[in-house]
Formats: structure tokens, sequence, C-alpha cells
């Protein structure tokens, strides 16, 4: 099977002898210990998958975090596959997900299923709560923020910006038609300038 | 529990992860409409709970979220089908199409969309915001913890994961018990 995915990714794996076993471990590791999600994760992929146990090349973890990032899906789960893909091929990609998804599976269950229901209406739990909820509140608002100055650079951006906002808040437009618009305003508006960025 | 809820379920997991471009935080919109607005699986003051959870908990939040909802609905039956309905089009995607889609990313065209893409996430997002603040910001108290977290996070790009234990330790001290 062919795992070349880029020009870099066509050179022989760095590591071929990355067992499965080694490779569920890793990533169950990995995934036990992130919190934060998406970005924050990519520092200690980097550091186990490139710097510690040398599976990739920094050239080659560059393509896959640029894959990742125009592909759908949580950003560490795509980053595994792509990782355990790379090692051992389909197998190695679905045990590479299996790794990453594991840990956050059994602690939320154990959360949801026995922690939870028990403390529920404990008056600490109910406060907890209620400083959570306005801390979520921030966090969503100010990744809106942070991801705006960093992508929206151009006027086209903006105005897509703009656009799909008030829109989106007049008729209130399902999500998936949201992102849809987007694309399509960005296949014409960007047609002319340069592909790279 | 029947097979329909399950399949439902699963289904509408699959496309939060399918179309959840941009991080975790793009697919909260998505979630809102699946679970609060189509299915009224959850409501809204649960679903702004489960948002915290996962973002306390280690791993991405849209597995964390998935799990939990899934187990909210139908067990733990629910939350194995919910896991598997939002990782399965990441795992289609990247395994089986593989080399033809690396190569169509690749495309000029495919920059555009994906440069169109991204402030349609940032609006999504936005909207996120909007909505969760409706449920979350309740009095003053809330209020001045969501602006003062949401000032750390920007100005000084603090881990997600501390401006959410500092909310637990607010809401402790603010709580109107």
């Amino acid at each position: 099977m062919d795992n070349s995915i880029t020009e870099n990714e066509n050179r022989p794996p760095d590591n071929i002898g990355a067992s499965l076993r080694k490779i569920l471990f890793t990533f169950m590791k990995i995934g036990a210990f992130t919190f934060g999600g998406g970005y924050a994760i990519l520092p200690i992929l980097q550091r186990e998958i490139v710097y510690r146990l040398k599976w990739v090349d920094g050239g080659a973890f560059m393509d896959i975090l640029i894959i990742t990032q125009s592909l759908p899906g949580p950003l560490a789960l795509n980053c595994s596959i792509l990782v355990g893909r790379r090692l051992r091929g389909t197998v190695g990609g679905l045990i590479a997900a299996l790794g990453i998804v594991l840990p956050s599976f059994l602690i939320i269950l154990l959360l949801a299923a026995f922690l939870l229901p028990v403390v529920w209406n404990n008056e600490f739990v109910q406060a907890i709560f209620y400083g959570l909820r306005p801390a979520v509140v921030a966090l969503v608002a100010a990744a809106a923020c942070n991801l705006g100055r960093e992508f929206v650079k151009d006027r086209f951006s903006l105005g897509i910006l703009v656009l799909l906002l008030a829109v989106s808040l007049a008729f209130h437009l399902h999500p998936v038609l949201i992102l849809a618009l987007g694309a399509l305003l960005g296949l014409f508006l960007f047609r002319k300038s340069d592909p790279q960025k | 529990m029947s097979f329909l809820l399950l399949l439902n379920l699963f289904w509408s997991f699959f496309k939060v992860g399918l179309f959840s471009f941009g991080g975790g935080y793009a697919m909260i919109s998505l979630m809102e409409s699946e679970i609060i607005a189509h299915h009224g699986w959850l409501t809204p003051s649960e679903f702004i709970d489960i948002i915290a959870i996962a973002e306390t908990t280690p791993g991405p939040i849209a597995i964390n979220s998935a799990t939990y909802v899934g187990f909210r609905i139908a067990g733990i039956v629910g939350s194995t089908v919910a896991t598997i309905g939002v990782v399965s089009p990441s795992l289609i995607i990247l395994l089986a199409l593989g080399t033809f889609l690396m190569n169509t990313i690749k495309e000029p065209r495919m920059g555009s969309i994906i440069r169109g893409l991204r402030p349609a996430v940032i609006v999504l997002i936005l909207l996120a915001a909007v909505s969760l603040g409706k449920t979350g910001l309740v009095d003053w108290a809330t209020f001045a913890i969501a602006t003062t977290l949401f000032i750390f996070s920007t100005l000084f790009k603090v881990n997600p994961f501390y401006l959410i234990a500092a909310g637990a330790v607010l809401g402790l001290i603010f709580y109107p018990y």
C-alpha cells in the first residue's frame, strides 16, 4: 500500500521498527496527558514522535500538520492517524486513532457514569460549574479572536467574515451552510491571488 | 434504547466530525444544531456543562463531548456509538481516501477554498460564543469572570486548562450560595 503523502513523505520511514503495541501505548500516553485540546497537543506530539522516538523527521511532521489543518476532524486525532499510517500502514493508523481516543473515552465514561451522578447535587460542584460556564464562554470567544488575528489579514477574508456573520445572525443558517458559503466565496475571491497562503 | 436512536446518534456525530474544520471550537455550533436544535437530546445548560467537562479532561474536545453526550443519551453503548461516529470521517478520509485526497489538497483551488473556510469557521465560533453566553452569563459575577478570562486568553495566550481551573475557583468564590 502506498503511504506517501507529499514529497517529504516519499522518503522511507525513519523508524520502521515501531510495533503496533508501541504505537498504541505511545498515543495513549499522549492522549492521557494533554489538556486543552487541539493546539495544546501539538508540541507534545512533536516532542514524542519527532524528537524522542524519531518516528518521523521534522519535515514530514510539518507536512502532516499542514495536511491536517486543511481537513475536517480533531487535529490531534488526524495527526495521530497520519503518523500511525506512515509507520505501519492502515492498521497503524487505526491503532494510533484507538490510542489517542481511548484515554479520553475512559475518563469521560468514569466521570459520566460514576462521579458526576454522585456529586452533581452538591452545592460546591454547582458553584464550580457556575464559574466554569463563563470560563467556557471566554475561551470560545477568545478562540474566535485569536483565529481572526491569525487568519483574517486581507480585506477579502474580512469581507467574508462580516458578510457571513451578518447573514447568519439575520437568518439563522445551518453551520454546514455557513461553511459551504465560505468555501464558495473563497473559491471566487481568492482565485487570482497567491495559491500558497 | 432503540436501534434508530443509535443510528441517529452515529449519524449526528459523523456529521460533526465531517464538518469540523479548524479544531474543537468550530464544532460547538455544529453540535448545538444537531444535539439541541435538531434532536432536543440536551438542554443548553447541559450542553455548556459538557463543553466545560470536555475542557477539563485530557484529549480532543470533540471526542470528549461525543463520549459524554452519547452516554447521556444512551449509556455506554451510546457513548461508544457517538465516539466512533465522530472519529469515522477522519479515519475514512485519511486511511481510505488517503493518497487521492492528499494530492487534491495541493491543488491551488483547494487553497482558495480553505482561505474562504477560515473566516466561515471564525463565524461559527463567534456564534457558538454568543449562544453559550446566553446560558453561561446569568449575572454580573459570571459576566465579570468571562470578561477577565477572555482578556487573559487573548492578551497572554494562557493555556485553556489553567483558564478553566481559574473559572472553577472563581465560581467557588462568587457562587450565590
